[in-house]
């Protein structure tokens, strides 16, 4: 069975294998795997069956389906799939079938891929483990005790365990690159507004991304370019068409300046363990083989990106979750008239991450101590700009870890909020930037679980990412 | 150093944010609260009067579609997913006073 999506589409467009056998190869993988890992809020069995033919019928009309014929792609379930229950992992959201499809599902289904299944997640999109989910944790498939990651959680471990060659998340604070580091796959944050929102149930509006999982780079980036480019149905959207991401992938890191943050590389924030600390020290290693400059560099102000987060996000959140009222969608607790609906349905229907960062975001709002927060936490992200600014001056590209540690085990981190927070520090610099950057599983950790280096680059960087990444792809044994 | 979020500031937040907290909830998000402001306090030294605050990462400004009228979501096919509707439209409980 063809491993990458490249081969899959390959294959399926010159008619050497049925989009419809890809469809039933990866169900059958599910079926060995799927009540372990838990991956999937639902499975398209049908869908996936009836789009695979349709697919089959087009190359057998001698028409190209496109570049991800017949390939699998489980879809984080925050993106609406229009009949198809979409829920955030909440019960606010209980079995809502949306009325449209997420722009990023229109662009996928013309490009051939097959839907196969919505991934289980943080409850909206707010976590770090997968363990916010209102349907029970997802697991690691490198080790069935320990997290995948979050809050893409579902779908970084359905391409870690062979369900799907390619998956779609959304990366808010590093919701796709943590859990890909933590799961041993490769995951994309594109800029900001390179890939429409369009139809993604919004968290933060100034920081969510959607964002391609895959086994390897040049995969990512043919997903990427099949979601990617302008759409007048989201204002944030860029209005330019899809980088062309897959064209430099080969041309290598021969001259390119690399910068590694000292900040996220034990020289200012702790918690970065050691194991981590060296697999970064071996991809600049690998990059300065390949002929690379790599220095050491500070992006001073990236210390307080977790502060600056936390009040950002949960500020937007407690405006973007105000919708969930029982009124139009969802779930509805009645009450005698439609304040007490409106307390009812929100108090039963959201789960406790999710209130804590409403009540966090309504506070870090409220009069009295806007100024104290939420504008002080909008300055500070001023400054990390500034600071990364200062930084691409002098390199092309810089290097990080994508998260502190490997996978930990399941529920040893849900009691404390904070300490869960943690887990986003490396990878909140780029939303709050809105610059792009990517997790390549680079080797493992002390205990055999994988690591993941993260590259980023400045605003629209997406090329010189990919490129670089693939760079260190290639230096692996 | 004090705490920097009340029992009866989360009272209030949760009252603004429609949500019922049980007299147990209300202790332990307390707790969970303070606990993610008191690491807010890192910035507090930080002097940013000078910065200018940012809203949103790409410079792009006053972004409007084309004034043409384009198909919208069916009617049905929304008020078919809603709780409650009548007559074409969502239907709630009564907004002043209560259900007799």
């Amino acid at each position: 069975m063809a491993t990458t999506a490249l081969e899959v589409a390959s294959a399926v467009r010159a008619g050497e294998r049925s989009a419809r056998a890809v469809v039933e190869e990866h169900l059958a993988v599910i079926g060995e795997r799927e009540a372990e890992v838990h991956a999937f809020n639902l499975v398209m069995a049908d869908e996936a069956r009836e789009r695979a033919d349709a697919v089959d019928a087009a190359v057998a009309a001698g028409s190209d389906p496109g570049p991800l014929a017949g390939v699998p792609v489980a879809l984080k379930d925050n993106m609406c799939t229009r009949g198809v229950p979409t829920t955030c992992s909440s019960r606010i959201l209980a079995q809502w079938r949306p009325p449209y499809d997420a722009t990023t599902v229109e662009r996928l289904t013309a490009a051939g891929a097959v839907i196969i299944g919505k991934t289980n997640l943080d409850e909206f999109a707010m976590g770090s483990s997968t363990e916010n989910s209102a349907f029970g944790p997802t697991k690691n498939p490198h080790d069935t005790s320990r997290v995948p990651g979050g809050s893409s959680g579902g779908s970084a471990a359905a391409v870690a365990a062979g369900f799907a060659p390619l998956a779609l998340g959304s990366d808010t604070g590093g919701s796709v690159r943590q859990p890909a580091a933590l799961c041993g796959v490769v995951g994309v944050k594109p800029t900001y507004g390179a890939v429409s929102r369009y139809g993604l149930l919004a968290f933060a509006s100034s920081l969510d991304q959607i964002g391609p999982f895959a086994h390897t780079v040049a995969d990512a980036a043919t997903l990427y370019e099949a979601i990617a480019g302008h759409d007048p149905r989201d204002s944030t959207s860029i209005p330019e068409p899809a980088a062309p991401v897959s064209s430099w992938l080969d041309d290598g890191v021969d001259g390119m300046r690399v910068g590694v943050i000292s900040e996220l590389s034990g020289g200012g924030i702790e918690g970065i363990a050691s194991d981590v600390q060296a697999r970064v020290r071996v991809a600049a290693d690998a990059l300065a083989a390949a002929g690379a400059t790599v220095e050491e560099t500070s992006v001073p102000s990236v210390i307080y990106g977790l502060t600056a987060y936390y009040l950002i996000a949960p500020a937007e959140a407690s405006s973007n979750l105000a919708r969930y009222d029982g009124v139009r969608y969802g779930l509805r607790v009645d009450g005698p008239n439609t304040e007490a609906m409106n307390v009812a349905t929100r108090t039963a229907g959201f789960g406790d991450e999710v209130k804590r960062r409403i009540m966090l975001g309504t506070y870090a709002l409220s009069a009295g101590y806007y100024d104290a927060y939420y504008g002080k936490a909008q300055r500070v992200r001023t400054l990390i700009i500034d600071d990364f600014a200062a930084a691409y001056e002098k390199y092309d590209v810089l290097l990080s870890p994508t998260s502190p540690t490997t996978a930990f085990e399941l529920g040893a981190k849900v009691a404390d909020p904070m300490t869960m927070y943690v887990n986003d520090v490396c990878t909140i610099p780029s939303n709050l930037a809105g610059h792009p950057a990517i997790s390549v599983p680079y080797g493992v950790g002390d205990d055999g679980l994988p690591v993941g280096v993260q590259v980023l680059a400045p605003l629209m960087g997406d090329v010189t990412m990919f490129r670089v990444a693939a760079a260190l792809e290639r230096s692996l044994p | 150093m004090s705490s920097p979020i009340s029992r009866d500031d989360v009272a209030h937040v949760a009252r603004l944010a429609r949500l019922e907290l049980t007299p147990d909830e209300l202790d332990r998000f307390t707790g969970q609260l303070a606990a993610v402001l008191d690491h807010a306090a890192d910035v507090e030294a930080l002097d940013v009067t000078d910065v200018e605050p940012t809203h949103h990462p790409y410079p792009l400004r006053n972004v409007q579609r084309a004034d043409v009228v384009v198909p919208s979501c069916d009617r049905d096919e929304v008020l078919a997913e809603a709780p409650a509707s009548e007559d074409g439209r969502f239907r709630v409980p009564p907004v002043l006073g209560e259900e007799a």
